[in-house]
């Protein structure tokens, strides 16, 4: 099967390299671009689909110039044509042809759907609970912003996923809102997170190609889930082996942080005051789903962006605080921290840009 | 075409609902009709069966805790025995028996009655007993949607039959009002029959859990 | 009879149009109101295109363009494409097989105003608090998350105007089984007539579980119920479950009689007959068939596992068969005929080409694996607009163009109509095309904006510019219709020439009462069998005696203002006003006081007698 589809990938390289130069799109984002086992096997059924679509096209298009081409009516031309009631023999080609292309595509369809689904290793779990061989992440999509739980570790992030490369990683999504859905193009389709229930599935993040985008890939929401749909942006940061166990040593053995210079003092002054109710600065944080309302700010020091979408820089740090409507608008956070001052908000941005696990 | 024409039983058609064009559509539209009633019955039954059972917590009643045989098994025999009647009055309607139609229509509506009268006690009973409402849960409001577009579809049925019975109580058959009672009767089967699957898929297949 | 030819004034005009059960009348009233609501969800296409012209625009916020685009998707395919469909049938279907009514008037007239009052309704939500905004899928968890009355404008609007289509379902259904003129056995029907037919059992199956899924919303929403409300046992699933077992074969609803139109208007200007008739019956009615087998492709994403993706993929690729089968006879229609490039067979022509690019990526979208990257992106925006643009608005356009002078009396402008196809043809595919690499390159659908840096900007912009193409071609079309009706120059029977079927054997526009005496039908293509043995008109199946004609009524419009009345009371009712209660009474009162009023009052109709039908030569109106 696989094999097979090599070889139709490199007759797909040869036959539309046009196609695929004109739409490849960044390689942080792009489905055109998989870095990733699930992706690439999606990209090979695009592929395939693609080259019996094109082929489907070329034998209409060429019969309908013949026809367009041929059968015009001259000026003044009133001879009747003959009245042809149809053609078995035609018709029969014209069925089964189109059977014989769709099995050759719902085959491995089908294969690669049930191949996709495979998430057994999830259900094996040691003598403590804990899933034995599988690095499972919690996906929990809420109003415009991911939590991410590795329930095994007993570590809780928001908005930036950190996963190793080069081997599967398994998730549990669900919604704790409204429905949303969980997609990273470049390493794979999407899956719903839905209010009831929880979907599972994998990706797998090649790391050579993790390495062509920076060691980072863009998330989407893929669901239209209120205003803000658009900014639900999160990224996926991708680890090799050794640094991820690194990275989740650090997380574990993060404690209450301690912040230095007198700013991100009084900052932590006014979080205590104004932040700590929703907010949770430990990537520790066992309380239950229902009282986490709002994203683990943990790592916040070492996030990609500003509430998923804005650079992450002091001055947009500042600015979304002050008025977190006009960057998401319809955002839980509106209007639940009451008025604060300027300084408070300089302060707090200091603060929070202290907020780190790893390089401390 | 004098549809109002007034016919003795030797004139009088075999299949007098389908003896004019106008009967003939009416007939098949109002089989198509049930048709496409039967796709929302059953829609409404799928969403009864996924939300079965499902509540908030525990405190809340369940099917096997309501529900009781005698009073819906009732409320089942006089469905169906007013369907019976109702066949008995086409039967004198293909006949030219005016009188005897009207007759039987009126045990059918009285019928009709007395099963809605067991439906609203039902409800009361569960609503002040069981605190099962239609907002308590969605089990509730499933519950309550299929059973009570069923009793509301009786009820419509009954003001349907009833409004036929008095505007034509003075001038009797002809093949104008013939199609008319005729598609009433097949709508009140209708109701029967979707009686019997509330009936074994709500009811008693409640009652074993 | 030269009563009825009288000049009237414009009031009783109004009112004759207000109480009308004429189906060619009827017509007439789906093709203003739907073209209206065509326009209106056009300029919100527009605003979309607009704010999505670079990135992050803000030329409209992002609460507003959820609400623009979730009403431009509900207007176009509910309040634009349905009642256009509808139009068309209604113009053509009795005409065709030689009718003179539908089985229904009165219900053809009342399944009208329900669409209306339901279009009005929905779009009156722009003034009175806020549209619609959670898509026009609207699903549960969203749709109940929704603030303001937005989203109970979209459960009553629908819920009225789907009762509507149900109505006008049925009606077709029992005209064509039980109103056929003499000799028009169902393998006479015309294609356009067997696609009605397919589309009208559709929509009887599957109107009622979107009926059913409104109803609980409209539960939930206003009256309390927790059929969606997880906390309280609820399950949303169960929506999309619902609206997608309705919402797929609605685009087969919407795709089948566009099929009907092409057939008709490919063998009328090929002046050939249609190419394997019999396996395009067989094909309209299996993809109608499997129409209802494939909805869960609509919810790969949603986890409902693997074997049910599996299945339902498959499925999906099956339709691919008939669909193709139907594309090669209609080009094997035109194979060794005499093709004539008008506008109407221009718009045909052109959508072999697009229809395929459209049904080729539903094949790719069937295969589930590769859907879940497809799936909610513009990948699969382009494809829906290839098939629903591509096919139903360009057989709306061709169906228009093709029966207006049967509809009218008069010819549209030919190169005006050229100018529209090509703007709108060429700003089609400008639009569109791209959109399918933005989807494969990562852009979701119905975002509000986009990332500056993220490779999207050229070919939004791109998409944009063909836009405005494809609105620039709707402004001519316009256009064209009021010069055409200014100048109002009068046609034959048979206008284009070279018509095949009943409708073009009777004058344009037909009289009310359509076929003087009703046509013998001696095969496929009936006007066309009579034209080949040399003869000018249909030879008639009955003597000439009086036509029972159905009365008109104010009624149907009554019945329907009553449920947009209490519908306000309704949707308020959850604020705790006191005026609700009253307001849905009174409402109530009027639609079922009218129903009564219908049902206790008889209403035999009137005859035209004989007398009068010989006088009424210069009417033509001889079968």
């Amino acid at each position: 099967m696989k094999k097979r589809l090599h070889k139709w990938r490199l007759i797909a390289l040869l036959g539309i390299v046009g196609l695929v130069l004109s739409g490849c799109g960044e390689p942080f984002l792009s489905a055109l671009k998989p870095a990733g086992d699930v992706a690439q096997s999606q990209y090979d059924l695009l592929i395939l689909s693609t080259l019996i679509m094109v082929l489907v096209i070329i034998v209409v298009i060429i019969l309908f110039v013949v026809v367009i081409l041929r059968f015009r009516r001259k000026e003044g031309d009133e001879t009747i044509p003959k009245q042809i009631e149809g053609s078995h023999k035609l018709e029969i080609i014209w069925t089964v042809i189109p059977i014989l292309l769709l099995i050759v595509l719902a085959v491995p369809t089908v294969v690669t759907t049930f191949d996709l689904a495979d998430t057994k290793a999830m259900d094996k779990k040691d003598k403590d609970g804990k899933t034995k061989d599988a690095l499972v992440v919690n996906v929990r999509a809420n109003l415009y912003w991911w939590e991410f739980e590795y329930p095994d570790l007993g570590v809780v992030t928001s908005q930036d996923l950190v996963v190793p490369t080069d081997r599967k990683v398994y998730f549990n999504l669900t919604a704790s809102d409204v429905k949303h859905s969980f997609w990273v193009p470049s390493v794979g389709g999407k899956m719903d997170t839905n209010t009831e229930g929880v979907n599972q599935f994998f990706l797998e993040f090649d790391g050579e190609k993790a390495e062509d985008s920076n060691n980072v890939f863009y998330g989407k929401c893929a669901e239209l889930c209120g205003p803000s749909h658009a900014l639900m942006d999160f990224k996926v940061i991708t680890k090799s082996k050794s640094d991820f166990e690194a990275w989740t040593k650090d997380m574990k053995a993060s404690k209450e942080p301690v912040v230095e210079g007198d700013l991100a003092k009084q900052g932590e002054d006014v979080f205590n005051q104004s932040c700590i109710g929703c907010h949770a600065v430990t990537p520790n944080d066992s309380r239950p789903e229902a009282a986490r309302q709002a994203p683990n700010l943990a790592t916040f020091g070492e996030r990609e962006k500003v509430a998923g979408v804005l650079d992450h820089t002091e001055e947009n740090v500042k600015k979304w605080i002050k008025d977190p409507e006009k960057y998401k608008p319809g955002n839980t956070m509106t209007g639940t921290y009451g008025e604060l001052s300027d300084s408070d908000i300089n302060a707090l941005a200091a603060y929070l840009l202290e907020l780190k696990v790893e390089d401390k | 075409m004098q549809t109002d024409e007034r016919f003795t039983d030797a004139t009088w058609p075999a299949s007098p609902e389908k003896a004019t064009l106008d009967g003939k559509n009416k007939y098949l539209g109002f089989w198509l009709f049930l048709g496409g009633e039967t796709v929302l019955f059953a829609s409404l039954f799928a969403t009864y069966l996924a939300l079965k059972d499902k509540v908030p917590n525990g405190d809340a009643a369940l099917a096997k805790d309501l529900f009781e045989l005698p009073l819906t098994f009732v409320a089942t025999m006089l469905l169906l025995t007013s369907s019976l009647t109702s066949v008995y009055a086409m039967y004198h309607m293909k006949n030219n028996h005016f009188k005897q139609m009207q007759a039987w229509l009126v045990i059918t509506v009285a019928l009709g009655f007395g099963f809605l009268g067991l439906e609203i006690y039902e409800f009361n009973h569960y609503v002040h007993e069981f605190h099962h409402t239609f907002t308590s849960s969605a089990f509730g409001s499933a519950f309550y949607t299929l059973v009570g577009f069923h009793g509301g579809h009786v009820a419509f049925g009954l003001v349907w039959i009833i409004s036929l019975m008095v505007r034509n109580a003075g001038r009797g058959l002809n093949l104008y009002n013939a199609p008319k009672f005729f598609v009433a009767s097949l709508y009140w089967h209708f109701i029967d029959v979707v009686w019997v699957f509330i009936f074994t898929v709500v009811y008693l297949m409640g009652m074993v859990g | 009879m030269s009563t009825y030819a009288n000049k009237k004034g414009f009031g009783a005009t109004l009112w004759d149009y207000l109480t009308t059960v004429d189906h060619k009348k009827i017509a007439i009233l789906y093709l203003i109101s739907g073209g209206l609501f065509f326009v209106i969800g056009g300029l919100e296409a527009m605003f979309i295109r607009i704010q999505l012209a670079i990135p992050n625009n803000d030329f409209v916020s992002a609460g507003f363009y959820n609400e623009i685009l979730t009403m431009h998707g509900t207007t176009m395919i509910f309040l634009a494409a349905m009642p256009l469909v509808f139009a068309v049938m209604n113009a053509v279907v009795p005409l065709q097989i030689g009718a003179r009514d539908v089985a229904f008037p009165f219900l053809n007239s009342l399944g009208f105003w329900l669409f209306f009052f339901g279009g009005v309704f929905l779009n009156l939500s722009w003034f009175l608090g806020g549209a619609p905004d959670a898509g026009w899928t609207s699903y549960a968890s969203l749709s109940l998350h929704s603030e303001g009355h937005g989203i109970d404008f979209y459960v009553l609007g629908l819920q009225i105007s789907g009762f509507g289509t149900l109505i006008a379902g049925i009606n077709f259904l029992v005209t064509i089984i039980n109103m056929r003129a003499p000799g028009m056995t169902y393998m006479r029907m015309p294609l356009f007539t067997w696609s009605t037919f397919v589309v009208s059992a559709l929509i009887l199956f599957a109107f009622p579980p979107l009926t059913v899924g409104l109803v609980l919303m409209m539960f939930d929403r206003m009256f309390g119920a927790n059929f969606f409300d997880v906390a309280a046992g609820g399950n949303t699933i169960i929506w999309e479950h619902l609206f997608w077992i309705f919402g797929h074969p609605e685009v087969y609803i919407l795709i089948l009689p566009a099929f009907g139109i092409f057939s008709e208007i490919f063998a009328t200007f090929s002046r050939k007959r249609l190419f394997g008739y019999s396996s395009m019956v067989f094909a309209t009615v299996l993809i109608g068939f499997l129409g209802f087998m494939v909805w869960a492709h609509h919810m790969f994403t949603t986890g409902l596992g693997p074997i049910a993706n599996a299945i339902f993929a498959v499925a999906t690729m099956a339709i691919a068969v008939p669909t193709g089968i139907k594309i090669f006879n209609w080009i094997f229609t035109m194979w060794g005929g005499s093709v004539k490039f008008t506008v109407p067979m221009l718009y045909a022509v052109a959508f072999i080409p697009t229809f395929t690019m459209g049904g080729v990526t539903g094949i790719m979208l069937a295969s589930a694996p590769a859907d879940y990257q497809y799936h909610d992106s513009y990948f699969v925006v382009a494809h829906f607009h290839y098939v629903i643009v591509g096919g139903v608005v360009l057989g709306l356009l061709a169906g228009i163009n093709f029966y207006w002078p049967k509809m009218f009396g008069t010819m549209l402008s030919e190169k005006l109509g050229q100018i529209t196809f090509w703007t709108f043809l060429i700003g089609f595919h400008l639009t569109f095309f791209i959109q399918h690499f933005l989807g494969l390159m990562g852009m979701p659908r119905r975002v509000f904006t986009f990332l500056d840096d993220q490779g999207f900007n050229t070919g939004n912009m791109i998409s944009t510019v063909g836009a405005f193409l494809m609105a620039f071609g709707v402004l001519v079309m316009v256009i064209n219709i009021i010069i055409t009706s200014v100048k109002n120059e009068k046609v034959g029977n048979d206008p284009w020439g070279d018509g095949r079927t009943l409708e073009w054997a009777i004058p344009s526009p037909p009289p009310f009462y359509n076929f003087k005496q009703l046509p013998l039908v001696r095969g496929l293509d009936p006007y066309w069998v009579e034209k080949m043995e040399g003869k000018k008109e249909m030879t008639p199946a009955e003597p000439l005696g009086d036509i029972h004609m159905p009365n008109s009524s104010i009624l149907p419009l009554t019945i329907a203002s009553g449920l947009f009345i209490a519908a306000f009371g309704a949707l308020y009712h959850m604020d705790d006003k006191t005026w609700t209660l009253p307001i849905m009474i009174v409402g109530l009162l009027v639609t079922f006081g009218s129903m009564f009023i219908r049902s206790v009052k008889d209403d035999h109709g009137y005859h035209i007698h004989k007398e009068d039908l010989m006088d009424d030569k210069d009417k033509g109106g001889k079968a």
